[in-house]
């Protein structure tokens, strides 16, 4: 029994060092960057800066909870649709979703532009309709549409194979117990694709709070973000200390609302169920 | 299903199709356009694809990337397949469960997270020997591999949890030593698992830019960077034609790999 | 004498799983470990086999001491549970694996697998992938797999537990057959009594890591040492009793003639009567009497629980008897097997509780249990 763990031991030895070394490492220096200022002293004064990004934190959460949401309103059935269909529709309609994400993420949010612009295909079309140009690149939609065309993948793909997993005879078991296909979907679907529905928000929402060039290219650069701004501090202002701060309190925030989304997801099962 | 009940859903299913392929589309019409602009379709030239073949940045870009690519992936695997072994031997639970959290940090942080914590270490270290030019190849390499490692590690674990735990075991009794057993049995299990956790890491390292971004020097730059610099100026068709040629080469890798899955699939079932 | 275990002890976090067992195992015969899930039988063949080390002890194989001897020099070869069948080699490869380890010359391995295949009557299976196959012929590979190596001894660890009952009996006699044949020594791990029964030299009946008997089946099924043996193999009624003199015990507060002796006098002793020895006769001629509480029709004969005094008898008897029935009971001097007083003592042999539920019900949990248990091993 001893002879097993310690080849288990030997095994594992490389990898934990390089967790240690190249995972939590770097985290460490996040946190001891933003506690010294430049000559290496400790200071809070980067974590009382961040009062005046307070604005910036608050419309990253705004943009990302709006992203999210749409992602679920418009992955939810398309995941439903695709796991009812057969196996082959099933099978090009995975490559077909995954496809885009294959693509290089800058070159697919650059092209929007081209769709978006005021000198853009939509505008152009309905100049075509004799109908004025509408800002639509630039703005805070833009931003938002970026994030879910990004996103909403991530989103489909967990919801989709959980419902591939659910059993189709449980459904037939709620009809014969008198389920409306309504009740059906309110009763027994939903509540079972639940996990799939918390992993599709986290895998949304994470990238979209955090993301940084999506609203630098659609929203011109008036809707910054915090992903904005940390990049700022290291490829610009090169105030490392400030973005590690800035990122700290990203961690910080983006933990917060996973453990409050799991919370709410894992108490409020019984209240969907209801 | 009837014909009538079926409409509303292909309904759906085109609309978020087209709503996924339009950027898509209008990349590739584009990339052919005669004039210089990205968004009004003037005539047709392939101009802007010789173009791109001209461009000695981007096609040292290309190498680069996919120099990166290949020793990260290949290395990530080789670590974490061992180390997904290794996991699965080990005795201690709570040592198991503190390892694979460790794991899933750089999949539930932040990219711009996990990027500028590699590269405060790499600057600090840096520091530290007086060296201020420590970004590179060597630490784009590292940064690779470590966002690799998780999912080498995800994608070979269950397949090792897969098999008959006795398989090892059965090889061992008839006459293989426990190193041989391994390679001869376990491995030949997981090697489906070793693969796609390969392939995982091959395309996420070619497709990342946020990471790279933050741990990359002037003298190692992959495409995704590249593309980051030009689209922060003006871009022209150019890109679209690199992007399209891209595109169109992620296809046929798929097409080709689903191909080949089909006829294993018919094979192991005859 | 091929192995012999001596003084083998094991415990795993601390808790003992094998205590001081001594075992010596002859060549050539068809030996069983029986006992309930947890009993150590597991425990005991992997050391044979070298994946576990004991804490203390030694094994010894043909004289010679082999601690520390890793599985692949021994020996012996191993029936896994779920076979564990190389799933990514085909049928001939698997039974050629052993063969190729040894780096025969081809011809050989091929004349040797197909004598295996002919053996376990799997002839034309070569070319089969062994997820093809149904359980009991992925079975007969595993046989033939483990046998192609020509083993000195074949240990089995529960192999025939995931057949279904009509293929375990037809897979009992072929093992059996199969051990005849050769003429090697199988260590069988089992929990299935009539298994062991059926098919064994010698039975080694194991609870909480101790050996409780050794002997023949019907030494084990005829004179029980204890109460735990005589409960686990075949259904028991074990009474408290007290041995006056040699030839005479009282149960019941009756004395009965028997054929034990050697006891100390007036010492309290375990009576064990099987089910099937006791006649019902007219309540007066009986040299008990009760009344019938449950009657159970099972084919061959009735299962009757009778109520003597508070304790409850099972018996089982071609007689038919009306629950309410007031009956006697007799029984022959022969049938009664007196046994020293031991630990469990007590526990078992009261039918009060009976139901066939029960048993039922515990089973599948018993057999979690037991994965459980190699698991963490």
């Amino acid at each position: 029994m001893k002879k097993t763990s310690l080849r288990a031991k030997i095994l594992n030895a490389p990898y934990i060092v390089w967790a240690i070394l190249f995972i939590l490492a770097p985290m460490f220096m996040v946190v001891f960057y933003a506690l010294t200022d430049r000559s290496g002293s400790f200071t809070l004064q980067n974590i009382t800066a961040l009062a005046v990004y307070k604005e910036t934190f608050g419309r990253s959460i705004g943009y990302a909870a709006v992203a999210t949401a749409v992602c679920l309103l418009i992955a939810y059935p398309l995941a439903y649709i695709m796991a009812r269909s057969n196996a082959s529709k099933q099978r090009t309609l995975m490559l077909l979703i995954m496809l885009p994400m294959w693509m290089n993420f800058l070159i697919r949010t650059y092209s929007w532009i081209s769709i978006l612009a005021n000198t853009g295909i939509i505008n152009s079309l309905l100049r075509a309709l004799g109908l004025g140009p509408v800002q639509l690149i630039n703005t805070p939609g833009a931003v938002i549409l970026g994030m879910v065309y990004n996103y909403l993948p991530y989103m489909i793909l967990p919801i989709y194979s959980i419902m591939c997993k659910l059993d189709y005879s449980l459904v037939e078991a709620a009809q014969d117990l008198g389920c409306s296909s309504r009740s059906v979907l309110r009763r027994v679907i939903f509540p079972l694709s639940l996990p799939g529905v918390v992993s599709g928000i986290t895998m949304v929402f994470v990238p979209s709070v955090s993301t940084f060039y999506i609203s630098q290219k659609l929203g011109g650069g008036k809707f910054l973000l915090v992903g904005d701004s940390i990049e700022m501090q290291f490829q610009t202002s090169y105030n490392y200390n400030l973005g590690a701060s800035l990122s700290l309190a990203l961690m910080v925030m983006i933990l917060v609302c996973m453990v409050v989304m799991n919370r709410f997801a894992d108490e409020d099962e019984g209240a969907i169920i209801l | 299903m009837t014909g009538r009940k079926k409409v509303l859903p292909n309904l759906y299913i085109a609309l978020i199709m087209l709503f996924l392929y339009a950027p898509m589309l209008v990349m590739i019409v584009l990339s052919f356009n005669s004039s210089v602009s990205t968004s009004v379709m003037s005539g047709f030239s392939l101009k802007w694809y010789a173009e791109v073949f001209r461009d000695r940045t981007t096609l040292h870009a290309l190498y680069n990337t996919l120099v990166l690519a290949v020793f990260s992936s290949l290395i990530a695997t080789v670590i974490g397949t061992v180390a997904a072994v290794g996991l699965y031997g080990m005795k201690k639970k709570w040592l198991r469960s503190m390892v694979l959290t460790v794991t899933n940090i750089p999949m539930m942080n932040p990219e711009i997270v996990m990027g500028i914590s590699l590269m405060l270490l790499f600057v600090f270290v840096g520091n530290l020997v007086g060296k201020t030019d420590v970004l590179g190849f060597p630490t784009m390499l590292i940064a690779h591999i470590t966002f690799n490692l998780p999912y080498v590690i995800l994608s070979v674990l269950p397949k090792l949890r897969k098999i008959d735990p006795h398989l090892a075991e059965a090889a061992q009794d008839l006459g293989c030593t426990p190193v041989s057993a391994f390679f001869k049995v376990v491995l030949p299990n997981i090697s489906s698992g070793i693969i796609t956790g390969l392939m995982m890491a091959f395309t996420l390292s070619l497709d990342d830019f946020v990471i790279s971004y933050f741990v990359s020097g002037p003298q190692f730059q992959t495409l995704p960077i590249v593309i980051f610099s030009m689209t922060k100026k003006h871009v022209k068709p150019d890109m679209y034609a690199l992007s399209t040629l891209i595109f169109v080469s992620v296809l046929l890798l798929l097409v080709i790999m689903n191909i080949s899955q089909d006829r294993a699939e018919k094979k192991r079932r005859a | 004498m091929i192995i012999d275990l001596k003084n083998i002890s094991v415990s795993f976090d601390g808790q003992p799983i094998l205590k001081n067992l001594n075992l010596y195992i002859r060549d050539g015969e068809f030996i069983t470990l029986l006992g309930p899930s947890g009993c150590g039988k597991t425990t005991t063949l992997r050391i044979i086999a070298g994946f576990l080390e004991p804490d203390s002890g030694e094994v010894v194989f043909e004289g010679k001491v082999i601690n520390g001897m890793p599985a692949y020099k021994r020996q012996v070869n191993t029936i896994f549970q779920r076979y564990a069948l190389f799933p990514h080699l085909n049928v001939y490869e698997n039974i050629a694996f052993g063969l190729k380890q040894q780096k025969l010359p081809k011809e050989v391995i091929r004349k040797t697998v197909e004598e295996m295949l002919a053996l376990v009557n799997l002839k034309g299976f070569e070319k089969r992938s062994v997820a093809s196959l149904s359980g009991g012929q992925q079975q007969r590979v595993a046989i033939a797999r483990a046998l192609a190596v020509k083993p000195r001894v074949l240990l089995l660890d529960e192999p025939l537990g995931a057949l279904d009952l009509k293929l375990r009996k037809d897979m009992q006699v072929e093992l059996k057959a199969i051990q005849k044949r050769l003429g090697i020594t199988f260590i069988y791990v089992t929990h299935d009594q009539e298994e062991a029964l059926s098919m064994s030299d010698t039975i080694v009946v194991m609870d909480n890591g101790e050996i409780q008997q050794i002997g023949t089946p019907t030494d084990i099924y005829n004179e029980p040492k204890n109460a735990f043996v005589a409960d686990f193999i075949g259904e028991s009624n074990i009474l408290d009793g007290i041995m006056h003199e040699d030839f005479s015990v009282e149960f019941h507060g009756m004395r009965f003639q028997c054929v034990d002796k050697g006891f100390g006098s007036e010492e309290p002793v375990d009576v064990v009567i099987r089910p099937e020895d006791v006649d019902i006769v007219p309540p007066d001629a009986g040299m008990l009497r009760g009344t019938v509480t449950s009657v159970t029709f099972k084919g061959v004969h009735y299962e009757i629980i009778v109520d003597i005094r508070g304790f409850k008898w099972m018996i089982q008897t071609t007689a038919y008897a009306a629950v309410g029935d007031e009956i006697g009971l007799s029984i022959k001097p022969e049938e009664i097997q007196v046994m020293k007083k031991s630990a469990y003592s007590g526990l078992y042999g009261d039918y009060s509780s009976f139901s066939e539920e029960f048993d039922e019900l515990s089973d599948p949990q018993a057999q979690t249990e037991e994965n459980a248990a190699e698991e963490s091993l």
